[in-house]
């Protein structure tokens, strides 16, 4: 009555392969979206609407950086050569950012005008950057990866282990995760060792406290938008590695990023994280059909006849705001406390 | 918006000048303001009607007089009381679903075959809410939340095989032409107070779980929640075909069709166009081209009768807003809205208050909804985004002057026409860019490409432009000191 081993080990490398592996890379993609938007809220203490075409920006300009390393021959051999052109893109973006805030937002900081008119001047910023990305690239789908598909195809992978079920982990999928982990690594330490993270966190904590400890407030935005832009290029082309380069596709993004912050408690870089991947993994495991999951474990007289699915595949997204939701009525600091928007 | 100046540092001497969007105004603007402003307003679509069309012309008035209506109930929200509803595409998608379910003619098959399965589930759902409304009356604690989370997961699992089942046999109902139970098969005119009815309803729940969270929160609240809305009207099948579109929706105005065999419609022709008929002598000529100003009028005159409808919307609307406004409730709301702690003080139940805004400006947009879909004669989910529906609305209001009910309408009617223009405009600029180039180059295909999103930049630029130079906006909100 009790499964066998082998079928045990087909539904764990079932769950894997269609949930474990693409929310974990999903999440990276959203958790360093999540902490652009969390760094500017704890710094600037304004939700940025602009952020999901800030991303958008940052892979265009990736994608241009790609572009123009190919046509001088220049690739990075298995890897994406996307990866050598992160670097000019990331300049190029935190240039834009700067700029963004010295014409719109740095005029309403010095008036210290309400948060909420910062909200109101990132959505014309939302509206010009999509625009910009549009003119670039146009509307069309974009495929920008190139090098070695997969780490492990499904084939190699049935092939090694003699098990039904394959495996499949692209390149991209396992580039997001181990770039993620790499920079959040890197955006921690700074936080916590460095004297201008400690700045940040301090001005972050109290404003007040921090400038009458001689923090220079211009230097510390002017950071927090350089780490904003990194991030958010990353993040966006990180995402667009994976699942091909639309435009409008990073509006909707900043739904779940939006959620990722506040679930984890926004202002709070760990929370970003955690809530990154808490609403990757349940929008992936929320959709996912379990029939054949069910199908290994279950004998087969008891073997379910529908999908097993909680909610259509449709409804990925509504998922981030379904937990949103429950966090605002439950829980409104998130799980990491962090400060509630007021 | 003082809550903002607390967690901050105290404002020095020199940085009180701050005007925040909802500042007193002190220097008084000029009575012709808003005369002139809607002069010039009419002045443009003239033009557009002379240099374009007259059917272009007619319908920028359209949209734009829904987009005014639309520009008006966020206003409510945003203009009185200084809620940031991001959630205005989700309103306008439910009105426009309002306009299928009450004008469309029912699917008596679909109903046959899926009806009682519909109704036991709409059962199982107030059993649910009913059993969670006891529990949270009944119980406390851990044991509440327990025993709430398990209804949900029990009802859930009760509900997914009858639903399911129902679903299942409606959508297979003919799914080339119906697959859906239809509507009530009302006039269609009914579906713009319904529209506003169930917008309302679902404000009242939004605000109930919102409301109590300031500004920022509510605006992504909105934001995903307004998403969900149209997610779901996308996939339900079932209520209205979801993303395969209800096409051939009654309507509240006479077919071109009809009107071009009535007498009476060609004698107003005759009238309308008596000096282009008087020139032609030929009499054979003269009858061929008072039948191509017939077909041509029969057009105009349909948009013609949509523009008076929504007119008289409109102004009913914008009288109750601007009566609301001067009353002794409107002083209480901008009361609330420039200083909640005071206000509270005073005795004035904030979040209720917020709650009655937000349920009233909602309805407005469900309103404005379901005229736009009426309009349209057809209901497309697929086309709802955040950026044509919420946050060009709120570039209306801004722009217009919040706070201000002509303000919004003005609003309304200079951004629409402006995003419908942007494009052409667009398509100008690259023309001239473009005009000694190779058009066998990359480059040049691609500049052809810019003009459709050039409408965004310009939107944009004019959103900042404003929040920067005019934060009141075109139309100030006036602020009488007794």
């Amino acid at each position: 009555m009790f499964p066998e081993t082998v079928d045990i080990l087909n539904a764990l490398v079932l769950m894997t392969n269609f949930v474990f592996v693409p929310a974990l890379a999903y999440g990276s993609q959203l958790a360093l979206g999540a902490l652009g938007v969390t760094l500017v809220f704890g710094i600037l203490r304004f939700a940025n609407f602009s952020h999901g075409d800030l991303m958008a920006f940052g892979t265009t300009m990736v994608i241009l950086g790609t572009w123009a390393l190919q046509a001088n021959g220049i690739n990075a051999g298995p890897l994406p050569t996307a990866l050598i052109a992160f670097v000019p893109a990331i300049i190029v973006t935190a240039i834009a950012a700067i700029v963004i805030d010295r014409t719109v937002f740095t005029f309403y900081r010095k008036r210290r005008s309400a948060p909420v008119v910062l909200v109101i001047a990132s959505v014309g910023v939302m509206f010009m950057l999509s625009a910009i990305v549009r003119f670039i690239m146009g509307t069309d789908d974009r495929r920008f990866t190139d090098g070695e598909r997969f780490l492990i195809s499904a084939r190699d992978f049935r092939e090694m282990t003699g098990l039904d079920e394959g495996l499949a982990i692209q390149t991209t999928q396992a580039l997001t995760v181990v770039v993620a982990i790499v920079t959040v690594t890197i955006l921690f330490i700074f936080l916590r060792r460095s004297r201008t993270g400690k700045a940040m966190r301090a001005y972050s904590d109290n404003e007040d406290l921090a400038l009458l400890s001689g923090i220079n407030p211009d230097r510390v935005v002017l950071i927090t938008w350089i780490i904003a832009a990194t991030l958010a290029t990353i993040a966006g082309a990180l995402y667009g590695l994976d699942k091909g380069f639309r435009p409008f596709t990073y509006l909707q993004l900043l739904l779940p990023i939006f959620a990722a912050a506040i679930v984890g408690g926004i202002g709070q870089p760990i929370g970003a994280v955690v809530g990154g991947y808490i609403v990757a993994f349940s929008e992936v495991m929320l959709t996912y059909a379990y029939k054949r999951f069910l199908g290994h474990l279950l004998p087969e007289n008891l073997a379910p006849d529908g999908l097993v699915q909680l909610l259509g595949t449709d409804y990925k997204f509504a998922v981030s705001f379904i937990i949103l939701v429950v966090v605002l009525l439950i829980r409104p600091t998130g799980i990491f406390r962090g400060a509630v928007i007021k | 918006m003082t809550d903002a100046t607390i967690d901050r540092a105290p404002p020095t001497q020199a940085e009180e000048t701050e005007t925040p969007v909802h500042a007193i105004v002190e220097r008084r603007t000029s009575p012709w303001r808003a005369p002139i402003a809607f002069a010039f307003m009419g002045a443009a679509l003239i033009a557009t009607g002379m240099f374009q069309s007259p059917a272009v012309a007619l319908t920028i008035l359209n949209m734009s007089l829904v987009s005014a209506l639309m520009a008006m109930g966020l206003n409510l929200q945003w203009g009185y009381a200084g809620l940031f509803n991001a959630g205005v595409m989700g309103f306008a998608a439910l009105g426009g679903v309002s306009v299928v379910i009450v004008s469309h003619p029912p699917v008596m098959e679909a109903w046959s075959v899926g009806g009682r399965g519909l109704g036991l589930s709409l059962l199982i759902v107030l059993a649910i809410v009913a059993t969670i409304v006891f529990l949270r009356s009944a119980t406390r604690g851990r044991l509440r939340s327990f025993l709430i989370f398990a209804t949900v997961v029990a009802g859930y699992f009760a509900l997914r095989p009858v639903f399911g089942g129902a679903v299942g046999a409606i959508e297979s109902v003919d799914p080339a032409r119906t697959g859906f139970i239809g509507g009530l098969g009302l006039p269609v005119v009914f579906s713009w107070l319904a529209g506003g009815v169930v917008a309302a309803a679902v404000a009242w729940i939004i605000g109930k779980v919102a409301l109590g969270l300031r500004t920022d929160y509510l605006a992504i609240a909105t934001l995903g929640i307004s998403e969900i809305v149209v997610f779901v009207l996308k996939n339900e099948d079932w209520l209205a075909r979801g993303v395969k579109n209800v096409t051939g929706l009654p309507r509240p105005v006479p077919y071109e069709i009809e009107l071009q065999q009535e007498a009476w419609f060609a004698d107003l022709v005759e009238r309308v166009y008596a000096g282009p008929l008087a020139a032609i002598s030929d009499p054979a000529a003269r009858e061929s081209a008072k039948s191509q100003f017939i077909t041509e009028f029969s057009g105009y005159f349909v948009d013609i009768a949509y523009a008076g409808l929504f007119t008289i919307v409109l102004l009913i609307i914008l009288a109750l807003c601007v009566r609301a406004l001067n009353s002794p409730w409107g002083r209480m709301m901008r009361a609330i809205r420039d200083n909640e702690e005071a206000a509270a003080a005073m005795g004035k139940d904030v979040t209720r208050r917020h709650l009655q805004t937000f349920i009233l400006g909602s309805a407005i947009i469900g309103i404005a909804g379901a005229m736009m879909t009426t309009l349209d004669g057809q209901f497309t989910p697929g086309t709802y985004n955040p950026l044509r529906f919420t946050f060009l609305i709120w570039v209306m209001v801004i722009v217009g002057g919040s706070g201000n009910n002509l303000g919004a309408v003005l609003g309304g009617f200079l951004i629409w026409f402006t995003w419908v223009q942007a494009e052409p405009a667009g398509s100008f600029i690259v023309a001239q860019i473009t005009a000694n180039m190779d058009p066998t180059t990359d480059l040049y295909q691609h500049l052809q490409d810019i003009a459709a999103p050039f409408r965004l930049f310009v939107m944009g630029f004019v959103l900042l432009v404003f929040l920067r130079f005019s934060p009141k906006g075109i139309l100030p909100e006036k602020v009488r000191h007794s």
